[in-house]
């Protein structure tokens, strides 16, 4: 498969999609400096110290030094083409470049959020694909049930209850994270099991729909095996959602699990931004807020891109 | 030889022994595929929906049968029945028998059964759209045939779906061979479920109402392909459709359909004729005529009956003009018909209790 | 003009259904209110979810009157009481009564809930509705802007909008309501794509009717219903995120009657006083529940083909 005008049609696709996701993120940007200037605390106050050390001179120095003394649209200038190089500016309280301090911040929440969504993965299809194929059994109104109860139930109350039950009353995980992987097991269990739910149910549904189709009658009229029929026919066409669903949250994970990352101390991008918002330190708050929002859509792009790949139908669109 | 065949259609369970007999003895000129009183239901919590209630018919090798008969009557329910491809549950076989080259089919084990379906008996669906799957080539699912009954390689697979594809006259093929279903019209998508269903030269074609979704032009090229092929390879059909006017050029025989019954069965020219079931002569007031025109068109009156409960007597009988306390209370069994003059009229019976009247005026 | 009204759920559903001829439009209807109250009563989960919100209601609208205690009181003799006694649910670290101010905490999710989502479905059907109907430009720049709201998690965007404003309900408000609306717009924007291209609109069009009011009586009422049903789920997701913004310490001030607050002054004392975070835990939970079950007993009753 694959003629020149389908290649053709797929990179027209491509551009098309990353011109929208370059208008996105500039919007974001947008968005993002004008709260970058209008925010409260004055940042020069913040490195100048207490209000004892504020010197006039110390002062215009540092504005000079952070660019604040320019017009803004010089300053969203500098901040753009600086955004464009990978570079997100200096902290306030220690001067060195956020991209320096949240570079392995974005690693240990990557951590969390690739075991997060293996576990997610795993439970979810399974659950729903056994639910699915048991319609109406014990099994399929647990996960009907459960998946209910999964939304209803949000990751402050879920984070809370997991840390109770299994680092108080069963002391199975260190209280303090320490960064190894056994620190990670509970977060990420923590993000799985909502998700899964989810996942379970998105899994089911199209289940359901696609074992209806009419393709699968002729499948199974044209004599083909029963596990043909179910991984070929039926589990390939019922996975496009699922991936769809997953791939958007885990670029939702990878933006910072922010509840379950203060909940559990985990040293991530989330916390990161909680702390810097106490701290008001607004360039990593900034730093933080623009990563999130590039991973979101990239993330969001390639599930776009592996949508079409895995339904032709979607190419023309 | 074929005096008798009526019988085979008859319903209830004592009319066919005679023939049953006489198709396991030596006669050796037993049907390609028989059907003898099959029962469906579909069964939902408490609500049981009798889709087939006691239907028998039969086709030979090279032989069309048309079904005929509006949604619900129950057509489609016995082919799929035929094919093996039930939704169960719900749907559930609860009588009867099929025969398909001499072997009882119904009692065969899943997998034996498995091997008949698209190498020995193949099916034409109605809305190729949907019936194709929207996520593989139409090469790959050609090459599917291949590769699951004669275990072929895949490239060896391709060959023989563009080799079909140029069978049913799809331009291009060998360009063609990777596209997707929606890619290709209507017609060409109707013509690759063909290729399909021909693929390994099964003997009995069931194609449900496969031309329902085309255009009128398009309808008739591709069943003038059907019928081609079909008198190509010799295979039997069994052509479902509600459309009386698809039927005349290409049926040997009718069987017309209501409520899950039989109501009337009947070489094809005759039953334009002379219909011997007010049913059959209602659908045929109903199809517009270029001689009439003028005139306001025809329509039963009333709707097609719930198949969870379906009227006492004769299912029909709250639509029919001829309907009289009889036909409220007995069921009418499917029965030889005669000219005045008591001469069998070869293949033909009805269920109803006033054939005659109905025939000869 | 007849108005689109269909009662097609028809009798013989189970049989065979191969035989069905014809797609059936997939666009939410509007079928008849006693038939969709029908089916919403004869749906016990349903009935639930409506039961806990309607005692929520009545809990926050009759807080005063039903808190044993001022909920901002405190009592630093009585700090940390167990629960029982003259404090049913016990105190906090601050001796305030735990009870009132869950009933009180009841008040701040009910507003902070439904304010913004009517907030964000305001912004999100206005802008919907134009993208939807005039297409074109209209509707890519409306669309692009949705992109951009879309891509914020929605307690990152909610922080950065609170950090612009100060703490405070109505921040809280505003910040979810604003990241919030771009799923409305988009919802109703394909609801109406669907809707406008049905034939009761193009006669209504032929008609003479005007293009305000072919929005207003016939592409509205039948685009609508999926949003109502997006509303009331979202209303348990908005409390959710309000409780974990002062959680964070990002929502409301600490003093105030909160739950999320409660949750946060409750996590110093796991595993010491654990009744201080499984009571507000609880609340939030039936809560979020309860709209969820109110969501799906809608959807389920407006339209039975979505189930």
């Amino acid at each position: 498969m694959g003629s020149d005008v389908e290649r053709l049609v797929m990179g027209r696709y491509v551009v098309r999609r990353l011109g929208q996701l370059v208008v996105v993120v500039l919007g974001a940007t947008m968005v993002l400096f004008a709260c970058l200037f209008v925010l409260p605390g004055d940042p020069v106050g913040q490195i100048a110290g207490s209000d004892k050390a504020r010197d006039p001179a110390v002062i215009e120095q540092l504005h000079k030094q952070y660019g604040l003394d320019k017009p803004l649209v010089v300053q969203y200038g500098s901040y753009v083409g600086k955004l464009a190089k990978g570079d997100l500016g200096q902290d306030y309280t220690q001067g060195r470049p956020v991209t320096e301090i949240l570079a392995p911040k974005l690693l240990n929440t990557a951590k969390l959020a690739v075991v997060a969504i293996v576990f997610d993965v795993i439970i979810g299809i399974a659950a729903g694909v056994i639910a699915a194929m048991r319609r109406y059994s014990v099994w399929d109104i647990t996960v009907t049930f459960s998946t209910t109860l999964a939304i209803g139930v949000p990751s402050i109350v879920l984070g809370m209850i997991m840390q109770w039950v299994f680092v108080i009353k069963l002391g199975w995980f260190p209280l303090i994270s320490d960064g190894t992987f056994n620190s990670l097991i509970l977060p990420a269990f923590t993000l799985a099991i909502i998700d899964a739910a989810l996942v379970a149910q998105i899994a089911r549904s199209t289940m359901l729909e696609v074992m209806g189709a009419d393709y699968v009658k002729t499948a199974v009229a044209k004599g083909l095996s029963r596990p043909v029929v179910l991984l070929r026919h039926i589990l390939r066409n019922s996975v496009i959602p699922v991936i769809t669903y997953v791939g958007i949250s885990f670029g939702a994970l990878l933006g910072g699990a922010i509840i379950t990352e203060t909940i559990f101390n985990w040293d991530g991008i989330g916390l990161a931004l909680v702390t810097a918002i106490q701290q008001n330190n607004n360039p990593i708050i900034v730093g933080v807020v623009t990563i999130s929002v590039a991973v979101f859509v990239v993330l969001n792009l390639i599930v776009d891109l592996l949508y079409a790949a895995l339904d032709p139908r979607i190419r023309l669109a | 030889m074929k005096t008798n065949k009526l019988n085979e259609q008859a319903e209830g369970d004592d009319m066919t022994s005679a023939e049953t007999a006489g198709g396991s003895g030596p006669d050796k000129a037993a049907p390609l595929l028989e059907v003898r009183d099959l029962q469906v239901e579909f069964k939902v919590r408490d609500n049981v929906t009798k889709a087939v209630n006691g239907v028998s018919y039969s086709v030979d090798a090279g032989e069309t049968l048309a079904v005929l008969g509006e949604s619900g009557s129950g057509k489609s329910v016995t082919a799929q029945a035929i094919m093996g491809i039930l939704d169960s549950p719900p749907g559930r076989i609860s009588g009867g028998e099929i025969y398909f080259q001499g072997q009882e089919i119904l009692s065969m084990p899943e997998n034996e059964r498995r091997r008949l379906r698209g190498a020995k008996m193949a099916m034409i669906f109605q809305d190729a759209l949907s019936s194709l799957n929207p996520v593989l080539s139409v090469g790959f699912q050609l090459g599917e045939m291949f590769r699951a009954h004669r275990g072929m390689s895949r490239k060896d697979a391709k060959a023989k779906a563009i080799e079909l594809m140029d069978r049913v006259r799809i331009p291009a093929a060998k360009q063609r061979v990777g596209d997707y279903p929606h890619e290709f019209s209507g017609g060409m998508r109707q013509r690759i479920m063909i290729a399909m269903a021909l693929a390994l030269e099964p003997d009995l074609i069931i194609a449900d109402e496969p031309t329902t979704a085309l255009d009128v032009t398009v309808q008739a090229q591709v069943m003038d392909l059907l019928a081609e092929l079909q008198r190509e390879y010799n295979m039997g059909l069994i052509l479902i459709t509600h459309d009386l006017g698809v039927v005349a050029d290409v049926a040997d025989k009718i069987a017309v359909m209501y409520a899950g019954r039989i109501v009337e069965t009947a070489p094809v020219h005759e039953i334009y004729k002379r219909p011997a079931h007010p049913y059959t002569e209602g659908l045929l007031a109903s199809i517009p005529r270029l001689d009439q025109k003028g005139q306001e068109l025809y329509a039963i009156k009333g709707l097609p009956p719930n198949l969870q409960n379906i009227p006492s007597g004769c299912a029909f009988n709250p639509r029919c003009a001829r309907a009289e306390d009889v036909c409220r209370t007995d069921i009418p069994v499917l029965s030889q018909v005669t000219e005045r003059d008591g001469t069998e009229l070869v293949g033909r019976g009805s269920a109803c209790h006033f054939w005659k009247e109905t025939i000869h005026g | 003009m007849t108005e689109l009204v269909t009662g097609k759920e028809g009798p013989a559903a189970a049989g065979p259904t191969a035989e069905q001829q014809g797609a059936e439009p997939t666009v939410v209807r509007v079928s008849q209110w006693s038939d969709i109250r029908a089916r919403f009563f004869a749906n016990k989960l349903a009935v639930l979810g409506l039961f806990i919100l309607v005692v929520l209601v009545i809990v926050a609208v009759f807080a005063p009157l039903l808190a044993p205690f001022d909920p901002l009181k405190q009592d630093l003799a009585n700090t940390l009481q167990a629960p029982g006694g003259d404090h049913l649910l016990g105190t906090d670290s601050l001796g305030r009564d735990q009870l009132s101010r869950l009933i009180y905490g009841s008040r701040i999710a009910m507003i902070v809930g439904m304010a913004s989502i009517l907030v964000a479905c305001t912004i999100g059907i206005v802008l919907g509705a134009l993208a939807g109907y005039f297409g074109r430009l209209i509707d890519s720049v409306i669309m692009r802007v949705a992109d951009v709201f879309f891509a914020f998690p929605l307690l990152i965007g909610a922080i950065v909008v609170i950090l612009l404003m100060g703490r405070g309900v109505l921040p809280v408000v505003l910040s979810l309501g604003i990241f919030s609306w771009a799923t409305f717009a988009r919802l109703l924007r394909s609801q109406i794509l669907s809707v406008r291209e049905m034939d009761y609109v193009h006669a209504a069009r032929a008609l003479g009717a005007s293009q305000f009011r072919t929005i207003r009586r016939h592409i509205l009422p039948n685009s609508l219903t999926a949003v109502l049903v997006y509303a009331t789920s979202n209303v348990g997701i908005a409390i959710v995120a309000e409780a974990s913004l002062s959680y964070l310490g990002v929502g409301v001030p600490p003093e105030v009657a909160e739950w999320g607050n409660m949750i946060a002054a409750g996590r110093d004392f796991m595993g010491v006083k654990d009744f201080m975070w499984m009571y507000p835990s609880l609340a939030i939970v039936v809560t979020a529940l309860g709209f969820v079950l109110l969501g799906n007993g809608l959807r389920d009753a407006l339209d039975p083909k979505l189930r």
